[in-house]
């Protein structure tokens, strides 16, 4: 065992591109639950996002139209959320589940000839002079561009959320759903328009794990990190700073596993991989003692007629 | 224009899965022509093979072996399904209930005796039931989400069956490769057949046993009552003076068991060894069956039934027609979303939009 191979600027510049996935996909899904609507989706979601955008960008050449493609299939999946849960009126969870079999199905049938191809590399961002302050530069500069805009996506939608009227509009669907109708908000319209902001997010977060994270294809990738990122929505009690400081904690526990896992520490690679897992059980179980900030109408059905 | 019914509709609730069934032939049909395969015959090939076909002698037991495991999972799914709280990590308590099980019964090899077999069967529900305790517990006393945490230990377990297969239950005699000593070959740990031939194991009988006693608990047992009323009326429920914390660890622990029985069942009969890639999904399946069967115990039979033919009549066509593993996986998956959608009609009747009054 040799912690001291373990480069401590390397750890933390990994971790950001470990948690923007997980920061992605839990954004979005704070906007879906925002608005009263709990999609368990996100997994399936995910991997639909990361096949679609590994393809179209092996495909084009350009992993841009790869990330748009990876949006557009994410929020394809969703619209079928769309039409269970808010048009056939079906359970939230049920619909959520279906989601994710569906996805992991659809992805593994779609990625067939994509297993072992390489994908185009996006390249990092390289700004004169700040990229190249030693620690700081490698940190926090040297990156590629939707790691930057997953940050900037979680400001937006702080900034959205708290200031602006379309952010009081979808709070206030979330938190009395009868109330908001009352008021001649179209609730129906208003939640559709979040599940598809949060199936573009998660479909983004596939797609980071597919062409830049790993970047390969492989069936059942994305292992789980749709569920962390459901997970993390509930530690960030539906705030988006909170979000990204979670995200950045989780990304830190699967680096830190991983460099440990390659350190050769005695301890077994399994129970290593098994960490993040475990602490996010941890995790939610010190956090679930306070609900109050949950939506008040979260995964309640809507229909205007009573 | 939608109605809320006064009553969810009765014809309609037996009718939707068929109506599902048959929407999900029309659309898998067209997702194997888009694939390139005659739909028909790639339907027929699923469907009507493995029950009717030339090698059916062949693939009939199968139907038991296959559907055993997903009827016992769903059934313990179900109840908690009803109650609304939410056990989807079925397949981690699968895995678990195999590892204990199979643990047990190593733990006398190579004693021959009649009691290591019973042995094995308490091993595995209680390796299952303990894995499903966890996210019971910690919702009964913090609250957390039993959703996100049974979903999550299913990941745990995944690994925890990883490594004893590569350490704790390796084969001593296995020349350093991963996965168990085959049970096939220990006859007082074996799950055999009980008429060769037949595909009738200990788990099938298992998963009947749980039918009748799901049916009889749930329509003549006051346990069973508080479960539907729950479900149907929480705030009902709490004036009735239903304890909802020994709902949630009787729900989640019930389930657990039989998802470990059936992990247990399986591993030591069919599958014969403890290896990483033991676990095929039942216990994500067994949702899916568990909503067709309309969470209710014949209705779940049935939907076992249906389901492991998908499963059988998936690998005939995947051999014979060269459809690939993941399309039936998205089939399964499409009859969730069907029945999920057509279940509209069982709640609420379409009406002509009349002009809105305001």
């Amino acid at each position: 065992m040799d912690l001291s191979e373990i480069n401590p600027v390397l750890l933390v510049a990994s971790l950001m591109v470990a948690a923007t996935p997980l920061l992605l996909a839990a954004i979005g899904e704070l906007v879906v639950e925002k608005a009263g609507v709990l999609n368990l989706g996100v997994e399936g979601m995910m991997i639909v996002g990361a096949i679609s955008g590994f393809a179209i960008s092996v495909e084009t050449g350009s992993p841009w139209l790869g990330f748009i493609a990876a949006a557009i299939g994410g929020a394809v999946l969703s619209l079928l959320f769309v039409l269970l849960t808010q048009f056939a009126l079906a359970n939230q969870v049920a619909s959520g589940l279906a989601l994710t079999l569906f996805g992991l199905g659809f992805s593994a049938l779609m990625g067939q000839s994509y297993v072992g191809v390489k994908p185009p590399s996006m390249g990092e961002i390289h700004i004169p002079i700040i990229s190249d302050i030693p620690v700081i530069g490698p940190v926090l500069f040297q990156h590629d561009p939707i790691l930057y805009l997953g940050i900037a996506l979680t400001a937006a939608v702080w900034a959205v959320l708290k200031y602006t009227r379309v952010g009081l509009i979808l709070r206030a669907v979330g938190e009395n759903h009868d109330a908001a109708h009352a008021l001649g908000y179209k609730v129906i319209k208003i939640r559709i328009m979040a599940i598809l902001f949060g199936g573009a997010c998660a479909g983004l977060g596939g797609a980071y794990i597919s062409l830049i994270r790993v970047p390969q294809w492989t069936e059942g990738m994305t292992a789980g990190v749709g569920w962390i990122a459901l997970a993390l929505v509930v530690f960030a009690s539906w705030k988006p700073w909170r979000a990204l400081l979670g995200a950045y904690l989780f990304g830190g526990i699967t680096v830190l596993q991983l460099n440990l896992q390659a350190a050769g520490v005695a301890i077994p690679v399994e129970y290593l991989a098994m960490s993040p897992y475990i602490i996010t059980i941890l995790v939610l179980v010190i956090l679930s003692a306070d609900k109050s900030s949950a939506p008040a109408s979260l995964g309640r059905i809507f229909h205007a007629s009573h | 224009m939608l109605e809320k019914r006064p009553q969810p509709s009765k014809a309609w609730s037996y009718a939707t899965p068929l109506v599902a069934v048959l929407a999900t032939m029309l659309f898998g049909g067209v997702l194997f022509a888009i694939l390139g395969k005659n739909p028909i015959e790639a339907i027929g090939t699923i469907f009507w093979d493995p029950l009717f076909g030339e090698f059916s002698f062949y693939y009939r037991p199968q139907l038991l072996v296959k559907g055993a495991p997903l009827v016992l999972i769903a059934i313990g799914l179900s109840l908690g399904f009803r109650a609304g709280i939410w056990n989807i990590g079925a397949e981690g308590q699968y895995i678990m209930g195999a590892i204990f099980g199979a643990g047990a019964g190593l733990a006398f090899y190579p004693l021959d005796a009649w009691y290591i077999f019973p042995i094995m069967v308490i091993a595995g529900a209680f390796g299952g039931w303990i894995w499903a305790t966890i996210p019971a517990f910690l919702k009964v006393r913090f609250g957390t989400n039993e959703i996100l945490v049974s979903l999550m230990l299913v990941y745990v377990a995944e690994q925890m069956l990883a490594s004893v297969s590569l350490g704790l239950l390796k084969n001593p005699e296995g020349f350093g490769f991963p996965g168990s000593r085959n049970f096939q070959s220990y006859d007082s740990g074996h799950n055999a057949e009980l008429i060769a031939g037949s595909g009738m194991h200990w788990g099938v009988v298992a998963a009947f046993i749980a039918v009748i006693f799901a049916y009889v608990l749930l329509n003549r047992h006051i346990l069973g009552f508080h479960i539907r009323l729950t479900g149907e009326a929480p705030r009902a429920a709490k004036f009735a003076g239903v304890n909802p914390a020994r709902l949630i660890l009787f729900c989640l622990g019930l389930s657990g068991a039989l998802a470990g029985l059936a992990g247990m069942f399986e591993v030591s009969g069919p599958s014969g060894v403890v290896s990483i890639d033991f676990n095929v999904g039942y216990g994500f399946t067994a949702i899916i069956v568990a909503f067709l069967g309309r969470l209710h115990p014949v209705g779940i039979l049935l939907a076992g039934g249906l389901m492991a033919l998908t499963y059988i009549g998936g690998e005939i066509a995947q051999s014979q027609l060269g459809l690939p593993a993941a399309a039936i996986q998205v089939f399964q998956g499409m009859l969730l979303f069907f029945l999920l959608a057509f279940d509209l009609l069982t709640n609420y009747r379409i009406r002509a939009a009349r002009s809105e009054v305001a």
